[in-house]
């Protein structure tokens, strides 16, 4: 691997015929991405948004319908998937049930020619590598789901591609052991220095896995940015919405100098920096994410309590504010003030938490 | 919006990969040479001809009985004369150009003047043969004015549905009481198996032997234990007795598949709300079995109306469709184009049921039975229920078992009918008069068969569940439709197509006649089978088994031989043994393609039984019977031994 490649997707399209009403849409709408190389990208997005597809468009299973794909600097959209530099981890696996695991790894080391010592070479290291020293005569079958998605995951590794594909590779696992296992993908991808694509729903998964999470929404891209960004700088509500949790306060821009914006929201006037440089004038939303409101005697904006539940770590909280429901998680609730429903109190929040769309 | 850079970039992804391309190019020709090619001849023989008749009047006049070419020679030589509807005609002989005054009309066949010439003409006509080919639709006016021709195809149709009512309610009666009704013993577990298992093993028309053997005039039964000296098996009756005992497994099994698929708890609402059994029967369960029964009818229509070597054992003066046109062929009336049509009809007759049966019932059938039952469901134990049933089912089996085992007994007697005593004598006979040969060359040229079709329909089952391409539909119904195909229709096919070699050219001319043929006629003939459990195979394994080889560098040809092979190596062996065993016990096509170079066992079987030496014939169809046991046994051993591991079989 000391030639890192990286992807980039030029403006490519699926056309798909919906089987019911037998129109032609765009799965996938004019998609552009530059991967860099050693760089760890997820595809995250509500089901049926178009992920697989821009996934299996790399892989070479489907043909994009526009555009073109370079892995490196090679346009690649004529090659078929054996001829690409790619490797795919399933999520159904994709084990070779008749094959025990060494042989399950070394299959794609047996297609290139490699001698017998070389292969065994490198699939006792690729083995201990995703923890499975002496696993080489089991059958498939008689693996954990964890352990099948190591030897998955050891297939697609030991080819040394310049790609490596995740078409949600956990989501048949059960919680516990998704989070051990994307930890452990993050540090073999890290220790390996190789291109990732990973395609998940799971927002949480994709936080905390990636370089750079790209969001995906009806075919197209709705934001790209490290998962920092994304968090904190959303530029939709959709992005702001899929991604962790969010409460949004309809404002009015009355004022913009010198780095600070002037809002007014239900009628209450609040100052806040303005590195976007909003201009004045507009309608816009207020980004407010729960652990970042506070709740108190006094604070920025009057609120009523309509709900407020202990939930262990923190106090959860629904107020109104004018006619807009905000969400807060007041943590630590033991040293705190609880309020009751029904209570009158004010909602507030550090200027730089918050996010103007 | 237009995918067209998709389709593109397939295409040539397609391209990339020579092994796939040539698979499909050699597939599709394969299918077009032998499936298609040879049923479209037969169209094209029913309605077109290269040679044709020219009729013409003339008066009184002699010297206006003369044919002239362009250049006023006179060229006619006389051949015959003949008379239709009353009109008396001469034929003569032309050769190319020549005119004639008042043309009455133009006909392939001496057969059908009768649609050209007026009803009782005061002139002679003259008939000039030339060569000059005829597009013409009189061959179906002809044999839908043919007696002979219309009665076979009543019959036909009237055996179809007597046999397939019948084969569908006695494979009803199996099915319910194997998935409804607490038996009590063991053994009518064994006798269903049995009973299920026996028309896999037997060459499809032992039976009517048997039925000669035990209800014919000197039947073991009719005579020696009845007392019935006249009794008569040949014929309607006898066929179609025989026909329903054969085909009823088939219902059963299809059914049984169907009934386990019902969900218990519909049945257990309608009990509770109230109803008897009968009334969940007649409400619930039967609703839900109709279009599988329907299903199981079709498919059992099909087989009756196709089948040839019944009718031709016991059919008597009862002619099909089937042998009607293996007489024509074979018997020197010379009328191939009217055989033609009345294959084009009997192929028309099974490819519309096949069709209704494929795309309309079996949908149906899908959407009404969706998933598997929920649980596991309560059988029926009511004595006065099961007993009548139990005693009926036993019966049946008991019969249809007494039925087979009338054959080694049929070989082992001195003389059926008078001397009851045991010897060898029919084999004796059968090994003088080149039995081994018989069972060499049937042997042989099965055994070269199965490989072949077996490897081909697990490459057509690939093709078609695993890879997007197109032309993969064609590859799909081709295959398939070849089920619908009687053997009879596929035999006259393949003489009308390869006997002048491929559209008359001389090409491939050679094959005709030779072991290759029969080959390629056993392959055809097994081709859907193989491919209809390939496919399901296939659809069990996940599409991305496959992509993660191919995406791990593996091309088409690698793929299939590295992992989708290994992955249905059960149904692949399966689908050997099935081949070899339709291959071995085929009669319909291959007796009319066989030559004397071969001797074939069901061929003698049929020669035996025409002559009534039932014993010869029973001596063949007994060893047949073993080496086909033999074969399934070895199948099981070997599916056990190196079949599909527990592992993958897990894994599905
Ligand atoms: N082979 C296909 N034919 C038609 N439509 C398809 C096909 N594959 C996917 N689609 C449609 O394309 C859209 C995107 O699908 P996909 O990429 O699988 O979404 P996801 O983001 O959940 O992975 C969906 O609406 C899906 O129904
Ligand atoms: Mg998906």
């Amino acid at each position: 691997m000391a030639d890192k490649q990286g992807v980039r997707i030029d403006a490519i399209s699926k056309i798909y015929t919906d089987p019911k009403t037998r129109k032609p849409f765009y799965a996938v709408d004019k998609i552009s991405l530059d991967i860099l190389p050693g760089e760890f990208v997820t595809l995250l997005g509500p089901s049926g948004c178009g992920k697989t597809t821009t996934l299996r468009m790399i892989a070479g299973f489907e043909s994009p319908d526009e555009g073109e794909i370079y892995i490196g600097n090679q346009p690649i959209n004529h090659l078929t998937p054996n001829k690409r530099d790619t490797a795919m981890v399933f999520q159904s696996y994709a084990l070779f049930p008749h094959y025990n695991v060494f042989d399950n790894v070394a299959y794609g080391l047996k297609l290139r020619g490699l001698s017998k010592e070389e292969i065994h070479d490198k699939v006792t290291r690729i083995l201990n590598l995703v923890e499975l020293p002496g696993m080489e005569a089991r059958m498939t079958n008689q693996l954990s789901g964890g352990q099948q998605q190591r030897v998955a995951l050891a297939r697609a590794l030991v080819v040394e591609p310049a790609v490596l594909l995740f078409d949600e590779p956990l989501s048949n696992l059960d919680a516990k052991l998704r989070i051990t296992m994307r930890t452990e993908i993050r540090r073999i991808q890290q220790q390996l220095g190789i291109t990732a694509v990973y395609v998940t729903h799971d927002q949480a998964e994709a936080m905390s896995i990636s370089d750079r999470i790209v969001i995906m929404d009806k075919g197209v891209i709705a934001q790209a940015g490290t998962p920092h960004e994304i968090y904190y700088h959303p530029n939709s509500a959709f992005v702001a919405d899929f991604i962790g949790e969010a409460n949004f306060l309809p404002a009015k821009a009355l004022a913009a100098e010198g780095g600070q914006i002037r809002l007014s929201i239900h009628g209450h006037e609040v100052t806040l920096p303005n590195p976007s440089g909003f201009a004045a004038g507009r309608d816009c939303q207020l980004m407010l994410r729960p652990e970042a409101a506070q709740i108190g005697h006094t604070g920025l904006l009057p609120c009523e309590v309509t709900l407020s539940t202990f939930m262990g770590a923190y106090q959860s909280y629904h107020v109104m504010v004018g006619d807009s429901l905000v969400k807060i998680s007041d943590p630590c609730p033991i040293n705190k003030h609880i309020f009751q429903v029904g209570d009158q109190a004010w909602l507030g929040f550090e200027p730089n938490c918050v996010h103007l769309l | 919006m237009t995918a067209h850079q998709s389709a593109r970039l397939e295409r040539k992804k397609l391209l990339a990969d020579p092994v796939l391309i040539i698979t499909i190019v050699l597939l599709t020709l394969f299918l077009l040479l032998f499936i298609l090619y040879p049923l479209g001849m037969l169209l094209a023989d029913s309605v077109f001809s290269t040679e044709s008749f020219v009729a013409y009047t003339v008066a009184e006049r002699p010297e206006d009985m003369t044919v002239t070419d362009a250049q006023g020679q006179a060229t006619d030589r006389f051949i015959r004369q003949g008379q239709a509807r009353k009109t008396p005609y001469y034929v003569v002989e032309s050769t190319e150009g020549f005119q004639v005054k008042e043309e009455l009309g133009r006909s392939t066949s001496l057969l059908y003047l009768d649609s050209v010439l007026p009803e009782g003409g005061q002139d002679t006509v003259v008939v000039v043969q030339t060569r000059q080919p005829l597009f013409t639709f009189q061959a179906f006016p002809h044999i839908f004015g043919d007696y002979t021709f219309i009665r076979a195809l009543t019959n036909t149709l009237q055996l179809g549905v007597i046999t397939a009512l019948g084969g569908t309610l006695i494979g009803l009666l199996f099915a319910y009481v194997d998935t409804y009704v607490r038996v009590r013993t063991r053994l009518l577990k064994k006798l269903f198996d049995i009973v299920s298992l026996l028309p896999v093993v037997s060459p499809p028309f032992v039976l009517s032997l048997s039925m000669i053997l035990l209800f014919g005039k000197s039947g073991l039964i009719t005579r020696k234990v009845l007392g019935i000296y006249d009794s008569d098996v040949y014929g309607m009756w006898g066929i179609a007795i025989v026909q329903i005992l054969t085909f009823f497994p088939v219902c059963y099994m299809m059914l049984k598949g169907l009934l386990k698929n019902i969900d218990p708890s519909m049945e257990e609402a309608a009990r509770d709300m109230g109803a008897s059994r009968w009334k969940v029967f007649t409400t619930v369960t039967f609703p839900l079995m109709l279009p599988g029964l329907g299903n199981a009818f079709l498919v059992t229509f099909i087989e009756s109306v196709a089948d040839f070597a019944n009718p031709m054992i016991i059919g008597g003066s009862f002619d099909t469709l089937a042998t009607t046109i293996y007489l024509r062929i074979t018997g020197g009336s010379y009328d191939t184009q009217g055989a033609a049509a009345m294959a084009v009809v009997l192929l028309s007759l099974t490819i519309m049921m096949f069709l209704i049966q494929k795309y309309y019932l079996e949908a149906k059938t899908a959407a009404t039975l969706t998933g598997k039952a929920s649980r596991e469901r309560m059988l029926i134990t009511d004595r006065s229920v099961t007993r009548p049933l139990t005693v009926l089912c036993s019966l049946l089996s008991v019969f249809v078992i007494m039925m087979y085992v009338a054959i080694p007994f049929g070989s082992l007697f001195k003389l059926w009918g008078r001397d009851y005593s045991l010897s060898f004598r029919w084999y004796e006979q059968l090994f003088k008069q080149d039995g081994l040969k018989a069972f060499r060359d049937s042997f042989v040229l099965s055994l070269i068969a199965s490989p072949i079709t077996a490897l081909l329909s697990m490459i057509i089952s690939y093709l078609v569940v695993k890879r997007r391409f197109r032309g993969r539909g064609f590859i799909e119904f081709v295959s398939i439709l070849a089920m619908a195909v009687p053997g009879t229709v596929l035999g006259v096919g393949f003489i009308r197509g390869f006997a002048g070699g491929v559209l008359r050219t001389g090409f491939l001319q050679g094959i005709y006649g030779t072991a290759a043929i029969l080959v390629i006629v056993f392959v055809v003939r097994s081709l859907p089978v193989g491919t209809r459990s390939g496919i399901s195979a296939l659809r069990q394994i996940h599409p991305s088994i496959e992509e993660s080889a191919y995406d791990l560098g593996a091309g088409s040809g690698k793929v299939f031989t590295s992992i989708t092979l290994p992955l249905i190596k059960d149904s692949f062996l399966s689908g050997l043994v099935t081949t070899f065993v339709r291959s071995i016990t085929a009669i319909s096509a291959i007796i009319l393609l066989v030559t004397p170079r071969y001797l074939l066992i069901t061929t003698r079987i049929n020669e035996f039984a025409e002559k009534g030496s039932y014993g010869v014939a029973c001596a063949y169809a007994t060893i047949l019977i073993a080496i086909v046991y033999a074969a399934i046994l070895l199948m099981n051993l070997v599916i056990k031994y190196f079949g599909t591991s527990k592992a993958v079989r897990e894994a599905k």
